[in-house]
């Protein structure tokens, strides 16, 4: 099987726009929440998300950067950051000039776990209030998930494979993992993937609460509501943005001398078969994706230094993961740090695994591991497990695993480590 | 230039994002303005609003120049 490594990275979150500035604050410990601004959600359960920041904004989003202004217009929010970040990442490995021949061997794999909430939303009340000669032309391409890989394509002539992942939560880690095996299996040289979410509009939030998955306990101190293993977390916050990264063939990577964050060794997925939105009450899921992951990997489980937690700050799903990483790791455990950056800048959703990979890969980069806040007052399972309380902490990291599970009972594991 | 045309050049370059020294009269929307076909069904749903007429499927066919969509709205607005 042939390898494949990182060699670009782009990032668009609520704490930065590009991956230098993002990282610099996850480091910093910064939050991203907020008040929602989006829409007035006064009288919503759930009044607070981690919004991408407007252009004017010290660590804003500037979409005309990238994105032709008659693109904009036509296409949901979630396409705007994903044609952006998987520009950034392009522009980061120097692939923005290939030649066509390199083009018909590079595709995209970048997907969105809902798709164009807000504009489906939108349109609907424009075909209710004015009938269906007013509902825009524009209106089901803007919306599709797969949008971002065809957008992309054309913007750039990659005319390698075109592919999206649908897995809700886990669609940015599945992204990843996918283009890597197609590279792997030689249908690819070069593959664009990742994942984007933009869903912070009335519908999306009252139908993550209606769901009990949001926070509703910290609307007065947005800040503190992301809260993984804390003992009053009450559910995720929402976030949103995109993550994209440049998968490469090793040896072509080698060949032309590219920067190279890591390669992609592991990739596990799994099923919960258990319940729609709910985690396996034992963890099963998250516990044989993980081991899929590191038995590919062919690493020792005592090699991981860190792992990006799905970590989302749910009741539940916290302490499953954690229960299922202690079962796998055993005694290694202890010599691991684990931290959810959810804490941070919220789920991502869609974008949450590749953002989060990203993360993964910066934390080799600069032998640091960033870390969870607001965790207070560890739960009970938490013992003996480091999970970065509060600041980031330096130490070796060579190899890393990330998690990512979504609703539906779909779990995905990336193992990556440093060259 | 007539108060029409003011008004169908601006929409023009708010839905194309193209500059407005381009949109004259004898612009072509295909060909001088990079609109594709359906950037040409939402202009013309955006005249529909501005001017409250009606511009059925047959008229908006033949709508292909800056100067036939003033044309048309300035013959057919109440």
């Amino acid at each position: 099987m042939r390898r494949v490594v990182v060699t670009g990275l782009g990032l668009v979150t609520p704490l930065g726009a590009d991956v230098e500035t993002a990282w610099k604050n996850i480091i910093a410990s910064k939050s991203g929440a907020g008040t929602i601004t989006r829409f007035d959600a006064t009288d919503y359960q759930c009044r607070i998300a981690c919004e991408v920041k407007p252009a004017d904004h010290e660590y804003g989003f500037d979409a005309g950067k990238r994105v032709d202004h008659k693109v904009q217009r036509q296409v949901d929010p979630f396409i705007v950051y994903g044609i952006d970040a998987a520009g950034q990442a392009l522009e980061d490995a120097g692939l923005t000039d290939m030649s066509e021949e390199e083009r018909f061997r590079a595709g995209c794999s970048i997907g969105s776990g809902i798709g164009g909430l807000p504009g489906i939303e939108a349109e609907s009340i424009v075909l209710y209030e004015k009938g269906p000669r007013r509902v825009s032309p524009h209106f089901v391409h803007g919306r599709l998930i797969n949008l971002i890989s065809g957008q992309v394509s054309i913007k750039y002539g990659l005319m390698g494979p075109n592919h999206a992942v649908v897995t809700a939560c886990s669609t940015g880690a599945h992204s990843i993992g996918d283009a890597a095996r197609m590279i792997a299996m030689d249908d690819a040289d070069v593959m664009l993937a990742g994942g984007a979410e933009s869903t912070i509009c009335p519908i999306g939030i009252a139908g993550f609460a209606q769901a009990r998955a949001l926070s509703t306990n910290f609307n007065d101190t947005p800040e503190k509501a992301s809260r993984p293993y804390d003992v009053d977390r009450d559910g995720f916050v929402m976030g949103e943005g995109a993550g994209v990264v440049v998968l490469e063939e090793y040896e072509r990577a080698k060949k032309r001398g590219a920067k190279i964050y890591g390669e992609v060794i592991g990739y596990g997925l799994s099923g919960d078969a258990y319940h729609v939105t709910a985690p396996h009450p034992e963890g099963s899921g998250a516990f044989r994706s993980m081991e899929m992951a590191m038995k590919k990997s062919g690493l020792a489980l005592s090699d991981i230094d860190y792992i990006n937690a799905h970590g989302t700050s749910t009741p539940l799903g916290d302490e499953l993961e954690l229960g299922a990483v202690r079962r796998l790791f055993g005694n290694a455990i202890g010599d691991l740090s684990m931290s959810s950056t959810k804490s941070a800048i919220g789920h991502l959703l869609g974008g949450a695994g590749a953002v989060e990979s990203i993360f993964c890969l910066l934390a080799m980069r600069d032998q640091i591991a960033p870390p969870t806040l607001n965790l207070d007052n560890p739960s009970e399972g938490c013992n003996g497990v480091d999970l970065v309380p509060h600041v980031a902490k330096e130490r070796p990291i060579k190899a890393v695993l990330n998690n990512s599970f979504g609703f539906g009972g779909t779990n995905a594991s990336l193992v990556m480590r440093a060259l | 230039m007539s108060e029409t045309a003011d008004r169908v050049k601006k929409i023009v370059v708010e839905h194309l994002g193209v500059e407005a020294e381009k949109v004259t009269e004898d612009a072509s929307f295909i060909d001088d303005l990079g609109a594709d076909s359906l950037d040409i069904v939402e202009l013309v749903m955006a005249f529909e609003e501005e001017f409250g007429v009606e511009i059925p499927d047959d008229a908006a066919e033949k709508i292909s120049t800056v100067k036939d969509a003033i044309s048309f709205i300035d013959a057919n607005k109440g």
